[in-house]
């Protein structure tokens, strides 16, 4: 698999990150270098093997339906970049 | 006379209970401390009142009679990706940059419940992604550790923990909260010649620790000595109702249970960390810990762990693909940094803020972790590293038939210079190759410093342990210590 | 099931559908969170710092959210998943502050179960696919300022059942009896309030249409349609559109779109369109959630009689299947129904009375039956003084009439205002006496065949008796004294 600058810009656009052209062209080698070593995981024969999903064994916890949090709307807001009325607020989204 | 700030945590807990010296001096002589190495760059923010506050306290518990608290008076460091209430918390980024959370970690409460005191949040490579401590927004930690080379080229501190570890081998703090994804600190701990254990998934809470990779995420203690670690561990370790990932387990007395006679104890060495290109002198302190387990009456066993060699390449397909989302909440709209151009729509504003506040190595592993779990890729790149994740877990449950613990050296190399391999991201994700494997099975690991190399830089050893026996890797690490006699500290140079 | 074509100008078609439906479940706290749910609070002060995505705050889940689908599913015979996983659906919007949603994709909770539906008198199975668990997003708010949107995150984390049908409805009408009927199973067991005004319950749904027997055709999911009746005009509108798109020579696009009622349109939804790699992987968060049997057994213990077999338990009381139909549509009218029978009433007549006497009175004034001023204990009170004679059917309606005033109760009605409906034969034939003497005439039209005057006899009866006698006895005395006399 090899990564193009398009792939690049694709994926950066999926991860909402902002780049150049040139950052996309400094960035297909760097990544092909890196996704070109991962692949070496091919090797691996996995036929009959599970993919992990608990390191420790250990089973999940479920809470009681208590409301014990909320309600502290001046903390939720607190660190806001943006807000009024008790909202955050964005740009218009026109949907 | 020793100064306070050369003395442990056990030390200064002692010395305060017994009335050698005060708290209150015990953190004028960390904050002194503190502000006098600031070219290290080790803190993003010094919190002295805080320390008072602690020391005021344990003095005042002390003078009504009071039994005191585990840590009471004890001054520590608080990594930066620990939530702390009211004060400023960034991850090492920009993004963050002001963030003063509303909420303190769980884990920090719990040393803050058992008496402790901050000196300050650490720097920290950015949102713990890095080996070195050169991703920090906040400026490179340099470590206290020289060459003896006549050279004075500064020294990467390790990371992503470089600021705990620097500022515990400068004496700026007798211990620090580390956090641990794939070797986070345990590799700094080696670099900088101190002790560091990260215990098995589960023991720390992950609740109000900015997160990378949850399911690799572990916070553990840094500090010079193995029963400082032990100290500190208990006060960090617990079950927490509100991580759903937390073990619920007491939290074992591990200071009290350190016994460095390992008679009737089996210690495996995995023939597969003998990696190509391994420097002579780690290979030779390798052999040096074999022998001095031996000494302390354990049996030495080979054992092989054979999917070592894919370890590295799962954990760079695992803790990008958390971390892509992990980090897809900061988004300029309810913390941290807000990037808004002129006339920019929604998309486009999480864009300009994810460009301009993450740094350079967070934004390539949030594109690896973006680009691994896109459609297409899903199975080939994440279901296979978490299947050969199941086979690296199974290797050890193997080795444990035949062992109880494993040694290993803790980093294929000393300390590097700065800038030494910040230009090649893959030379840097290899220094972590004897560290992820134990990260990806969650098992608790912990290096002790073993020695010097030529240029007289530390080099550590690392224990790994069956999962909970967080005791017997104390225990290992401690004979280990005894045996090493490790007491070479960085001359002051700052 | 008579089949439903659409003719286009190329001849029929036939329209395929199949519903995804959110059902908020009810609960007081949130899926991951401690932060309450109850509708129409302050904006942002039913959010934790776990709902506002904070840095470092996990989620941990709710085990009534579990339960309450795990009985859905039960309740709808479905498979249900003793292993199951959270998995993280990877998007930015302003109302998902964590950018991923906590939901099932890999392996829900609750597998394929089904629901039967009944339209024009036949009935037809519908599968579903399956029924998983996840996070409600926030509200964003566009209309209070020129060039920002409000983001209100009291939603956020509100725990939803997303209830995916299998492509079998083929027509408006199955659509909406699915949904009607899926809202009314919701109901009974107590998983979701079914109040779709308030987005409770929400359709997405996913329309194509095909020439009869052709293979499916390509299909667009038109997002979050919030009634019965518009679920139905999306299908039909959808359906149109499609065909006139083929038929003039176009090809369907596999997009999301939004129903517009006010202009009777579909129309593509721009803003989803870049958000299709959803990236979906497991929730390392989150363990996986395995059940035992304890808390399986207990779930299936808890489940109500569910409107099935409620109606076929009415009907082999006695009840008409009309009347069975109307109890057991709304969970509310049968558990009044339930209570009226619990308190000794008879199903028919029971049956009826609620149907016509009590949805007339409660239609009137504009209240529900869960507040009915008249409850089922005194209602089955009332139907009990019928029964044993003591009021006629037109007594009982006016003891009724105070009952819904005054709250009181029937007997005590009866008792303060003489309202007892005599038999008293001495008294009723004095008065039929009276009555055949006023109107000899009539006697003589009615001896001479003029049959249908009869009930102008009883009328006279019972209205020179105030309405109190009793019919039966008046009918009897009546045609003593007018055929045997
Ligand atoms: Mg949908
Ligand atoms: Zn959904």
């Amino acid at each position: 698999m090899s990564v193009d600058t398009a792939t690049v810009k694709k994926v950066a656009s999926l991860a909402r990150i902002a780049i150049t052209d040139a950052d996309a062209e400094r960035l297909a080698p760097e990544l092909n270098n890196i996704l070109g070593w991962i692949e070496q995981l091919g090797e691996v024969d996995t036929a009959s093997v599970e993919p992990m999903t608990a390191v420790i064994p250990n089973k999940l916890r479920l809470r009681d339906d208590v409301v014990n949090d909320g309600d502290i709307r001046e903390a939720v807001l607190a660190n806001a970049p943006a807000g009024e009325h008790g909202f955050f607020t964005v740009p218009k989204v026109i949907e | 006379m020793t100064q306070i700030t050369d003395l442990g945590v056990a030390a200064l807990r002692d010395g305060i209970r017994t009335g050698e010296f005060s708290a209150r001096e015990v953190a004028d002589a960390f904050i002194v401390r503190v502000s006098q190495a600031r070219q290290l760059n080790a803190f993003i923010v010094e919190t002295p009142e805080h320390a008072i506050a602690a020391a005021r306290e344990a003095d005042a518990a002390r003078a009504a009679g009071e039994t005191l608290k585990p840590l009471a008076g004890v001054p520590i460091g608080m990594k930066d990706l620990f939530c702390t209430k009211g004060v400023q918390t960034t991850a090492a980024s920009h993004m963050l940059e002001g963030f003063k959370p509303e909420y303190e970690s769980t884990v920090s409460q719990k040393l803050w419940d058992a008496g402790a005191g901050m000196l300050g949040k650490l720097n920290l490579d950015q949102f713990a992604m890095g080996s070195s401590n050169e991703t920090s927004y906040f400026g490179n930690v340099i470590s206290p550790w020289r060459r003896q080379d006549g050279g004075n080229a500064p020294l990467a501190p390790g990371g992503s923990s470089g600021g705990s570890s620097s500022a515990i081998s400068a004496r700026l703090c007798p211990a620090a909260t580390g956090t641990d994804t794939g070797g986070s600190i345990r590799q700094p701990a080696a670099f900088t010649g101190i002790a560091g254990i990260k215990p098995t998934y589960g023991r720390c809470s992950r609740w109000g620790v900015v997160a990378f990779a949850s399911s690799l995420d572990q916070a553990g203690p840094m500090a010079r000595d193995v029963r400082d670690c032990a100290i500190m561990l208990e006060a960090m370790a617990g079950f927490d109702a509100k991580d759903a990932t937390s073990l619920q387990l007491d939290v074992p007395k591990w200071e009290q249970g350190l016994n460095p006679d390992l008679r009737g104890k089996k210690v495996g060495i995995p023939k597969e960390y003998r990696v190509d290109a391994m420097p002579g002198e780690i290979e030779a302190l390798w052999q040096q810990g074999i022998d001095w387990l031996k000494d302390a009456g354990a049996e030495i066993v080979e054992v092989s762990l054979p999917h070592t060699k894919y370890a590295l390449p799962a954990y760079y397909i695992i803790a990008p693909a958390e971390a892509s989302s992990n980090l897809a909440r900061y988004d300029g709209v309810r913390y941290g940094m807000r990037e808004l151009p002129e006339g920019a729509n929604l998309q486009e504003m999480y864009a300009a803020t994810r460009a301009a506040g993450f740094g350079p190595e967070v934004q390539r592993r949030i594109l690896i972790g973006t680009y691994v779990l896109s459609a297409g890729f899903y199975d080939a790149y994440y279901t296979q590293a978490q299947k050969v994740r199941t086979l690296i877990a199974r290797d050890f449950e193997r080795a444990w038939l035949d062992c109880d613990l494993l040694l290993t050296p803790t980093a294929p190399s000393a300390a590097f210079a700065l800038g030494e391999k910040s230009a090649d991201p893959l030379a840097m994700y290899l220094n972590d190759v004897f560290t992820v494997p134990s990260s990806l099975a969650g098992i608790p690991a912990m290096s002790v410093p073993g020695g010097l190399d030529k240029d007289g830089l530390p080099l550590g050893l690392q224990i790994i342990g069956k999962p909970l026996d967080e005791q017997g890797v104390l225990n290992a690490s401690l004979a280990i210590e005894q045996r090493a006699g490790f007491t070479a500290r960085p001359g002051q140079w700052w | 099931m008579s089949e439903f074509r659409i003719k286009g100008a190329t001849g029929e078609w036939e329209v395929v559908i199949g519903l995804e439906v959110h059902a908020q479940v009810t609960s007081n706290a949130k899926l991951f969170s401690g932060a309450a749910t109850a509708f129409g609070a302050e904006p942002n002060t039913q959010v934790s710092l776990v709902d506002a995505a904070m840095p470092g705050m996990l989620p941990v889940p709710n085990r009534e959210c579990i339960r309450q689908a795990v009985r859905t599913g039960m309740a709808i015979e479905a498979k249900i998943n003793k292993g199951s996983r959270f998995d993280r659906k990877n998007y930015f919007y302003a109302d998902l502050p964590q950018g991923y949603q906590i939901s099932q994709l890999y392996h829900p909770l609750v597998g394929e179960g089904t629901i039967e539906i009944e339209v024009e008198g036949e009935t037809k199975t519908i599968g579903v696919e399956r029924i998983h668990v996840e996070q409600d997003a926030g509200k964003l708010m566009h209309d209070q300022h020129p060039t920002r949107s409000y983001v209100d995150l009291n939603r956020s984390g509100v725990a939803l059942m997303e209830i995916v049908s299998k492509p079998d409805m083929r027509s408006p009408a199955e659509a909406g009896a699915y949904l009607s009927k899926l809202r009314s199973i919701l109901r009974y067991v107590g998983s979701c309030d079914g109040n779709m005004d308030q987005g409770s319950m929400r359709a997405d749904v996913n329309v194509s249409v095909r020439r009869p027997g052709e293979p499916f055709g390509t299909r667009t999911e038109t997002k979050n349609v919030n009634s019965v009746r518009f679920v139905m005009q999306t299908v039909e509108i959808e359906a149109l559109r499609q065909i006139d798109v083929i038929e003039s020579g176009g090809t369907i696009v596999q997009e999301t779109r939004l129903f517009d009622p006010d202009k009777g349109e579909t129309r593509s939804m721009r803003s989803k369109e870049d958000a299709h790699d959803y990236r979906y992987f497991p929730d390392p968060d989150l363990l996986p959630l395995e059940l035992d049997d304890a808390f399986l057994d207990e779930c299936r213990a808890s489940l109500p009689e569910l409107p099935d077999a409620k109606r076929a338990r009415y009907l082999s009381l006695g009840v008409t299947p009309y009347n069975a139909a109307v109890l057991t549509a709304e969970v509310e009218a049968a558990r009044y129904f339930d209570a009226l029978l619990e308190a000794g009433a008879k199903a028919p007549a029971a049956a009826n009375w609620v149907t016509s006497e009590l949805f007339g009175a409660l239609n009137r004034l504009g209240r529900d039956i869960e507040d009915s001023p008249v409850s089922a204990t005194q209602a089955a009170q009332l139907l009990g003084l019928v029964a044993e004679g003591t009021l006629s059917n037109t007594l009982a309606k006016q003891v009724f009439e105070i009952m819904l005033e005054t709250g009181d109760d029937p007997a005590k009605i009866v008792e303060e205002r003489g309202l007892k409906q005599t038999s008293d034969t001495g008294a009723i034939e004095a008065e039929i006496a009276k009555v055949l003497d006023a109107n000899a005439d009539k006697v003589a039209e009615y001896r001479s065949g003029k049959d249908k005057l009869f009930g102008f006899f009883v009328g006279q009866t019972m209205k020179a008796m105030a309405g109190k006698a009793n019919p039966g006895v008046v009918n009897e005395l009546l045609k003593k004294a007018l055929d045997g006399g």
